[in-house]
């Protein structure tokens, strides 16, 4: 299938800082890519050029097959955008807001009141329709906002970290509503710094760090590019290095140790006989094993392999809550 | 549509938003609109009879200086209004969608030609309690009414403008204030630009804060008959040297605010 957004070389400085330092992306048409990265990582700066909002210092893109620096106004007609920060007008109700936006597409008065209507049913904000956008929680604007993104049926989605500061509720709500999207069709470009959200609802990721792809595949080639499997436990007080040197054996890299929780991280390979083994090695030193599990890689292994720093430590925490 | 049309289908668009905000936030109307009473009251019942205008009422020379001095204030709302959209983010939102790409501003000093006709009409009507009268038929008043709202658009451009550069919306009323006092007080708005000493007084008389008061003053017949005839062609000419000084404004800064609308660096 072609490409509906493709980028070669993307440069952006800000001052000293290169958010970006030669980006290419490329996404097949109906699918969805993942951009992953941490904080700073370039993320939103690639969204801000593809959706002609920011002007790259160099290199060239194309999206639904519009010159972003040549006719930045045909791509947009063609994008709906959704980004970091909500942004609707919190005086306005939630019909209003989004009949503004169906105005300034052109859908014409009929259309763009209908769409409202629909979109805010679709939301599950139809109740809330006909009340000030300040009335709002955070989960509702947030739906609101990704709702504006949709007005127009645009053929591409950019939507930048969709649930940044949601609630773990409303993440799940909105990864549903954000699967039944792409289940119809439109291509996707998704920013995330949640490894889990990426994992779950692109087909494709792009892992960047520093303005730069350091891997792109899928979830599981990813997975795959660090192998083997990985020991998880919880040690009793004051006893996680003496756990650190037990496992060292079993290794197949480095062990990440969270002394204030007292966790250790092993990468392993040969599966659930070495953490039988494991096990019994921490028993016969008589440490004190609260938890254990064996798991397969997540992307935040990628992204340590890959970096040699997490991508959002505090991030794993609010995962596991919502998941 | 062509660019024109477009321009303003979504500048109306805009306006329609930006007014809606006075239904939900009366608050901000409440204040819009109490700022130029107080001013009229104050100056008509604190300076009221400390300033001698030969031949005429203080009061009848004043209120045209008032209304030169809000309207012009007025456009700070249009800088501080562009800069608190930039601040919540909602104007990335307008930049990626497929509107004009001069609706925006064109929409803000659109909504805010409203502000300031709501706060004439209440100068208005708070000078007729303090004593100023039209003496010069309603026609003649409606044109001086004009000519204020023509030149608050103008510089509602400006304030765009600056509204669009600064980091955020406490900046704008700083350096809104900063440019507007001098601009607003060294004119003939409240004391007869005679009287100044001889610096002042040629920036006063050149200053089209003056032309327009003294514009309105003569619209109004506010001007007392005794008043000696002022000698800068600037005063003498005042009608035609405000629509100078309007279109040169906007012929600067509609450009300028719709061009750093289209090329600002997308805030992280």
């Amino acid at each position: 299938m072609p490409d509906i957004i493709e980028a070669f070389g993307l440069v952006k400085h800000y001052g000293e800082v290169k958010a970006l330092d030669g980006l290419d992306i490329s996404v097949p048409e109906g699918t969805i890519l993942g951009l992953l990265g941490p904080n700073g990582a370039g993320k939103t700066t690639a969204v801000s050029i593809l959706t002609t909002l920011t002007m790259p210092d160099a290199g060239s893109a194309t999206v639904a097959g519009a010159d972003v620096l040549k006719a930045p106004g045909e791509v947009r007609k063609r994008i709906g955008l959704s980004g970091q920060y909500v942004a609707v007008d919190e005086h306005l109700t939630g019909f209003e807001n989004l009949d503004m936006i169906g105005r300034l597409y052109r859908l014409g008065k009929s259309r763009s009141v209908a769409r409202a209507r629909e979109l805010l049913e679709r939301f599950n904000l139809a109740d809330a329709g006909d009340r000030p956008v300040k009335t709002y929680s955070g989960g509702m604007r947030r739906r609101l906002d990704l709702a504006g993104a949709l007005v127009a049926e645009s053929p591409v989605l950019f939507l930048d970290e969709p649930t940044s500061g949601l609630d773990p509720r409303s993440r799940i709500e909105l990864w549903a509503i954000i699967q039944d999207l792409v289940s119809r069709g439109t291509t996707l470009l998704l920013t995330t710094q949640y490894l889990e959200e990426a994992d779950r609802l692109a087909d494709d990721i792009l892992v960047i760090d520093q303005g730069l792809a350091i891997a792109h595949g899928t979830a599981d080639q990813l997975k795959a590019m660090v192998g083997g499997e990985r020991i998880e436990v919880t040690v009793g007080e004051g006893e996680v290095d003496a756990a650190a040197r037990v496992l060292r054996q079993f290794a197949v890299g480095e062990i990440q140790s969270d002394q204030r929780n007292r966790h250790l991280v092993v990468p392993v390979s040969g599966g659930a006989p070495v953490l039988t083994q494991a096990l019994r090695s921490l028993d016969a030193e008589r440490i004190e094993v609260r938890d254990a599990t064996l798991r397969r890689p997540t992307l935040d292994d990628v992204f340590l392999t890959l970096t040699g720093h997490g991508a959002e430590e505090s991030m794993d925490e609010v995962m596991e809550a919502a998941s | 549509m062509n660019r024109v049309t477009t321009a303003l289908a979504d500048g109306a668009i805009i306006a329609k938003r930006n007014l809606i905000k006075i239904k939900r936030v009366p608050e901000v109307l409440m204040f819009v609109l109490i700022s130029p009473i107080m001013f009229v009251l104050l100056f008509a019942f604190v300076f009221g009879d400390s300033i001698d205008i030969p031949g005429g009422s203080y009061r009848e020379f004043l209120i045209a200086g008032i209304f030169a001095q809000t309207v012009v204030f007025g456009a700070t709302f249009t800088g501080a209004g562009l800069a608190d959209d930039m601040q919540k983010g909602i104007i990335n939102r307008f930049r990626s969608l497929p509107m004009s790409r001069a609706a925006v501003v064109l929409g803000r000093t659109a909504s805010d030609v409203v502000y300031n006709v709501l706060s004439l009409i209440i100068m208005a009507l708070s000078g007729l309690v303090v004593g100023w009268r039209i003496h010069d038929g309603i026609l003649n008043a409606l044109t001086g009414f004009g000519l204020l709202l023509l030149f608050a658009y103008a510089i509602s451009w400006i304030m765009a403008y600056i509204g669009l550069i600064v980091p955020s919306v406490e900046v704008i009323n700083n350096a809104g204030f900063m440019v507007i006092f001098p601009l607003t007080f060294i004119a003939n708005t409240f004391v007869p630009s005679e009287n100044l000493p001889t610096v002042l007084r040629v920036f006063a008389e050149w200053n089209p804060v003056s032309s327009v008061t003294q514009a309105a003053r003569e619209l109004f017949g506010n001007i007392p008959a005794g008043a000696p005839e002022p000698t800068a062609w600037s005063l003498q000419n005042p009608i035609l040297y405000s629509l100078i000084w309007v279109v040169i404004i906007i012929v600067v800064f509609a450009p300028l605010s719709v061009r750093r609308y289209r090329t600002m660096a997308h805030r992280r």
